[in-house]
C-alpha cells in the first residue's frame, strides 16, 4: 500500500518549464510546495557538458533527453476507424524527461501568438462571414485576449532574455522588426543574434519579393543578461547544438537556468526526482482533489496530499494525467460530445530546399537553434485568404538550428537513396545548401483526439495514451500554398535547384515534424466545449489546474513555448490574486 | 573568404572554446598520418554476417577516387559494436505485446530487438544464397546491388522480417556509423566530416557567425581528442582499429 505522507499546500506534476515557475512563485508566497518529476535530477554542471554534449548520435539520434518508451509510451493512429499500435521509438515528436523537461532540449524560438489567434472563430467569421471555415474544423475562441496576455508574454521573454528586435511597441510600427506583431509593451531584452550566411541570403532574397525579413526570436542569448530573477546568461557562441541538446553555455534558457536555482535556494520548495505520479487523487465527490499518488524510482509508492494539484507535465502527459485520474468528461469523436482529449492539433511543417553552386559556402553548423532570419507575412491571418480555401498559414524562414550530419545531408531531388551516386551529391551539397521551414498552424478537427488506449499500458500497469491524427485537408492546402511561397524566395535566394516539398497526407509518425502537440485539455468559456476555464482551472476540480500547451483549442503558426510561458504567468496571477484568496471555482459553472 | 586560425577563436569567445581547444590543437590534428587499419575485432556478428555486412558497406556507402567509404571508415565495427550494445538490445524501444502489423504511418511493429532483426534476417540471406549458389560477397558490385535493390523493394520475407523492414535498418546504421563521431568507431579519421566539411564537435563559432561564406580550412574535432590529435576510443567499446 502506499505510504502517506505530509501534507504539503501544493504539488506539481512534473518540473519542466511551467511546474518549475509555478513551483517557485508559489514557494515564495510562504507555501509549502513539492515539485514532482518523473525523470532524473540534471543541472548545466556537471551533466550538459562540452565535448561530450555535442553528440549527435546520443542526443540527436538515439534521443537520450526523450521520455523512456521503454517504460511509457504512446499509441498512435490516423483515423478512428484503424487500431492504434505503439510508437515503439520516438520519431515524430520527442517528449522531454527529466528535470527541465522539454525546456532542456528546445530550440529557443521564442514566439507570440496573434491578437486574432485567441479570438480565433470570432475573427475568421467577422473578416470572411460563417461558412469560411471548413465545416470539419472545430476551431474556437480561447476564453483569453491577446491583451490579457501581453504582460504575461512580457514577463516570460523578460525571464528568458530572449533575443530580438520588437516590431510593434504599443501599436507604432518599429523598423526591422515585425510589422505583423501584436503589440508589445516594450523591446526585447536582449538585441538581435548575430545574422548568419544563410539567414542574410534569406533576407535579400525575400525583401527582392517585398516581403518584411526580421531576426528569428531567440532565448538563444546574442549578449549577456541578468534576468529579474537575479540569473545570468551568457552569449551564445553559435555551436550548432540546440535542438535534442542541452546547453552547456548557460545561453539557452531553461529551467536550471532562469528560474530554477531560485526555487530550490527557497526552504519551502521540494524537488523530489525520479517520481512517476500515477493519479491525481479525488475525494468521493469527485469534485476536490486531495493529493497524488506516485512511485519513486526504486518502486515504492507514495500518497502526498495536497491542497492545489497543478498539472506541469508535457502538454500530452497533461491529458493523459487527466484522463487516468478520472478528472472531466472524456471526448467522443462519434459524437463531439466530452471535453478532455478534445481538438488536439499538432504543427503543419514543411520545407523549401535551395541548393547552390560550391562558390557558395553555407557553413549550417555555425548556428543556434534559433538563429536566423524569418518573415511573418503568410502567418495566420496576415494575408487576405479570400478565394484561397484554407485558413491559417506559416512563418518562412531560414533557421537551420545546426549542420549536423546524420540527420542533416540534404540532396537535390533524383539523387539516388544510396550507393555512389548519393554519398557524392551528399559530399557535394552538404556545404551549400539552405533549407527554408514553413512553420505551419495546425487546426483542430473532430476526428483527431486524445484518449487511453484499450490495450496498451506503461511499466506500472496504466494505459497508455492513444493519438488519433491526420491533417484536415484545410491544412494540407495550406502547406502547398506556403510551400511555393518558400521555393519562390528561394529562387530569389539564387539557388540553382529548388525543391519544395509540402506536407501531404497522410500523417507519419515515423517523419519528425515538431514537438509542438497542443491541446486535448482546452481552455475556454464554456465547460460543454473546453476542460479548463480561462485560468487553466479544471472546471470539475477546481482544486486542479492543467498548465501548459495542452490548453490550446488550436495550434498557431508559431512554435508553441512562448505561449506556454503566457499563459503559465497568467494561471500564475490567478492562482495567487484570486484562487489563494478564495478556494473555488473562479468561473461560475 | 577569411580563414579562422585557433588564436582567433580564442581570443574571441573565452574560456568556454579555449577549454575545448586545449584538447583539440588543429595543426595536431591535420599533420597527423592516418593509423594503418588492422582487422576489425568482432564481438557480435559471425563469419558468415561480417561477410555480407562488409561487402554491402562497400556497395551503400563506396568508396571513390576521392573519399573512403563506409567499409574504410569503420562503420562494420561502429555496426558490431551497437548491435552487441544497449541499442541491440532495444534501449529505448517499447516492447510490450500484442503485435501486429501496422500501417506505414505506425513504423516499427515487429517483436525484434536491432540484434535479433539482424541476425534473424541475416541468417535468412545466407540460407538463400546458399540455395542460389552465390554468396553476396562473391557477386560482382551489379549483382550485389541488384540484390540489395530486391531487399529494399520488400519483396521477401526473412525469417518474419519483410526485407525492406531490414534493409532500412541496414541503410540506418551505415548513416549513423558514418557521419557519428569517432569515438563510436566509426567515421575513422573523422573521413566522413572532411569529406562533407562539418567541424565536429567545436565549442564556438561566434566570432566567424557573421564572416559569411567564410571556408573553414581547418581540420574537424571530436569528442575524445587528446592535445596530440589521437581519438581515444571509448574503453569498453573495442573500436579494434587502432
Amino acid at each position: 500500500m502506499a505510504e502517506r505522507l505530509k501534507a504539503v499546500d501544493v504539488v506539481t506534476v512534473g518540473v519542466g518549464l511551467t511546474g518549475a515557475i509555478l513551483g517557485k512563485e508559489l514557494a515564495a508566497t510562504g507555501l509549502k510546495v513539492v515539485g514532482l518529476e518523473r525523470g532524473p535530477m540534471r543541472d548545466t554542471v556537471p551533466d550538459f557538458q562540452s565535448p561530450a554534449i555535442h553528440d549527435e548520435l546520443r542526443y540527436a539520434v538515439r534521443k537520450a533527453l526523450t521520455q523512456d518508451n521503454v517504460k511509457e509510451a504512446m499509441t498512435f493512429r490516423n483515423s478512428t476507424g484503424q487500431t492504434a499500435l505503439p510508437m515503439r521509438r520516438w520519431q515524430g515528436f520527442m517528449p522531454g524527461n527529466g528535470l527541465g523537461g522539454a525546456a532542456v532540449h528546445w530550440n529557443g524560438l521564442t514566439w507570440r501568438f496573434q491578437p486574432a489567434d485567441f479570438v480565433y472563430r470570432t475573427h475568421l467569421e467577422g473578416r470572411y462571414g460563417k461558412g469560411f471555415v471548413d465545416s470539419d474544423l472545430t476551431i474556437q475562441d480561447w476564453g483569453v485576449t491577446y491583451a490579457e496576455l501581453e504582460p504575461h508574454y512580457d514577463r516570460f521573454e523578460y525571464l528568458c532574455g530572449t533575443s530580438g528586435k520588437a516590431g510593434n511597441i504599443k501599436g507604432v510600427v518599429q523598423a526591422g522588426g515585425n510589422p505583423f506583431e501584436g503589440p508589445r509593451s516594450r523591446e526585447y531584452p536582449t538585441r538581435p543574434m548575430k545574422e548568419p550566411y544563410y539567414g542574410a541570403l534569406f533576407r535579400k532574397g525575400a525583401e527582392s519579393l517585398g516581403y518584411h525579413p526580421f531576426p528569428s526570436p531567440a532565448s538563444t542569448l546574442s549578449e549577456p543578461y541578468t534576468n529579474p530573477e537575479g540569473l545570468s546568461l551568457h552569449q551564445c557562441v553559435f555551436c550548432g547544438f540546440c535542438e535534442r541538446f542541452a546547453c552547456e553555455h548557460f545561453a539557452k534558457a531553461s529551467p536550471q537556468t532562469v528560474i530554477l536555482p531560485v526555487a530550490l535556494k527557497n526552504p519551502d520548495y521540494e524537488l523530489r526526482t525520479g517520481c512517476q505520479v500515477l493519479r491525481v487523487n479525488l475525494d468521493s465527490t469527485g469534485k476536490k482533489s486531495t493529493g497524488v499518488t506516485y512511485v519513486d524510482a526504486a518502486g515504492r509508492e507514495y500518497e502526498q496530499p495536497a491542497e492545489l494539484v497543478l498539472i506541469t507535465a508535457y502538454s500530452l502527459n497533461n491529458v493523459r494525467m487527466l484522463l487516468n485520474s478520472r478528472i472531466g468528461k472524456p471526448y467522443d469523436p462519434v459524437t463531439g460530445e466530452g471535453v478532455v482529449g478534445r481538438n488536439y492539433a499538432f504543427q503543419t511543417m514543411s520545407y523549401a530546399s535551395v541548393f547552390y553552386d560550391q562558390d557558395v559556402v553555407i557553413n549550417p553548423f555555425m548556428a543556434s537553434g534559433a538563429s536566423g532570419t524569418v518573415i511573418d507575412d503568410f502567418a495566420g491571418d496576415n494575408f487576405d485568404h479570400k478565394g484561397l480555401g484554407f485558413i491559417g498559414g506559416a512563418y518562412i524562414s531560414a533557421t537551420m538550428t545546426g549542420g549536423r550530419p546524420i540527420e542533416f545531408h540534404p540532396t537535390p531531388p533524383g539523387t539516388p537513396s544510396w550507393g555512389l551516386g548519393w554519398k557524392q551529391a551528399v559530399a557535394r551539397h552538404y556545404n551549400h545548401t539552405v533549407v527554408l521551414t514553413c512553420h505551419g498552424s495546425s487546426h483542430p478537427m473532430r476526428g483527431n483526439c486524445l484518449d487511453l488506449d484499450p490495450t496498451y499500458k506503461d511499466a506500472w500497469g496504466q494505459p497508455l495514451l492513444r493519438v488519433t491524427f491526420d491533417f484536415p485537408q484545410n491544412d494540407v492546402r495550406m502547406s502547398r500554398y506556403v510551400t511555393d511561397k518558400a521555393v519562390g524566395i528561394g529562387r530569389a535566394m539564387g539557388g540553382k535547384i529548388v525543391a519544395g516539398a509540402p506536407r501531404e497526407r497522410p500523417y507519419d509518425s515515423t517523419i519528425y515534424q515538431t514537438t509542438h502537440n497542443t491541446g486535448g485539455a482546452i481552455m475556454g468559456n464554456d465547460p460543454t466545449t473546453s476542460a479548463v476555464n480561462r485560468y487553466l482551472q479544471s472546471w470539475d476540480v477546481p482544486n486542479v489546474f492543467v498548465v501548459g500547451a495542452s490548453a490550446y483549442p488550436h495550434n498557431a503558426s508559431y512554435n508553441p513555448t512562448g505561449t506556454v510561458g503566457a499563459l503559465t504567468y497568467w494561471a500564475l496571477d490567478a492562482i495567487k490574486n484570486r484562487y489563494l484568496k478564495a478556494p473555488g471555482a473562479l468561473v461560475p459553472r | 573568404m577569411s580563414r579562422l586560425s585557433r588564436r582567433d577563436v580564442v581570443t574571441a569567445t573565452g574560456a568556454a572554446a579555449a577549454a575545448a581547444l586545449a584538447i583539440a590543437p588543429p595543426e595536431a590534428a591535420a599533420q597527423q598520418a592516418p593509423p594503418a587499419a588492422q582487422p576489425t575485432v568482432y564481438l557480435f556478428f559471425n563469419t558468415d554476417e561480417v561477410a555480407f555486412i562488409e561487402a554491402a558497406l562497400s556497395r551503400l556507402i563506396p568508396a571513390d577516387d576521392q573519399w573512403p567509404g563506409a567499409l574504410e571508415a569503420g562503420v562494420a565495427n561502429f555496426i558490431d559494436k551497437e548491435l552487441n550494445g544497449a541499442w541491440g538490445a532495444g534501449e529505448r524501444l517499447y516492447r510490450s505485446g500484442p503485435w501486429q502489423p501496422g500501417t506505414p504511418s505506425q513504423g516499427y511493429q515487429l517483436p525484434f530487438t536491432p540484434a535479433e532483426l539482424f541476425r534473424t534476417a541475416l541468417a535468412a540471406i545466407t540460407k538463400e544464397l546458399a540455395r542460389a549458389g552465390t554468396p553476396f560477397a562473391k557477386m560482382s558490385g551489379e549483382q550485389q546491388d541488384a540484390y540489395l535493390r530486391s531487399l529494399e523493394a520488400g519483396a521477401a520475407d526473412l525469417g518474419g522480417v519483410p526485407s525492406d523492414v531490414f534493409f532500412a535498418h541496414l541503410w540506418d546504421a551505415p548513416v549513423e556509423g558514418f557521419f557519428s563521431d569517432p569515438v563510436y568507431g566509426g567515421n575513422r579519421d573523422m573521413m566522413a566530416w572532411k569529406m562533407i566539411g562539418f567541424p565536429g564537435a567545436y565549442a564556438s563559432y561566434y566570432e566567424v557567425v557573421d564572416q559569411h561564406g567564410m571556408k573553414l580550412d581547418r581540420a574537424p574535432t571530436s569528442l575524445a581528442e587528446d592535445s596530440h590529435g589521437h581519438v581515444h576510443v571509448q574503453p569498453v567499446i573495442p573500436a579494434g582499429q587502432r
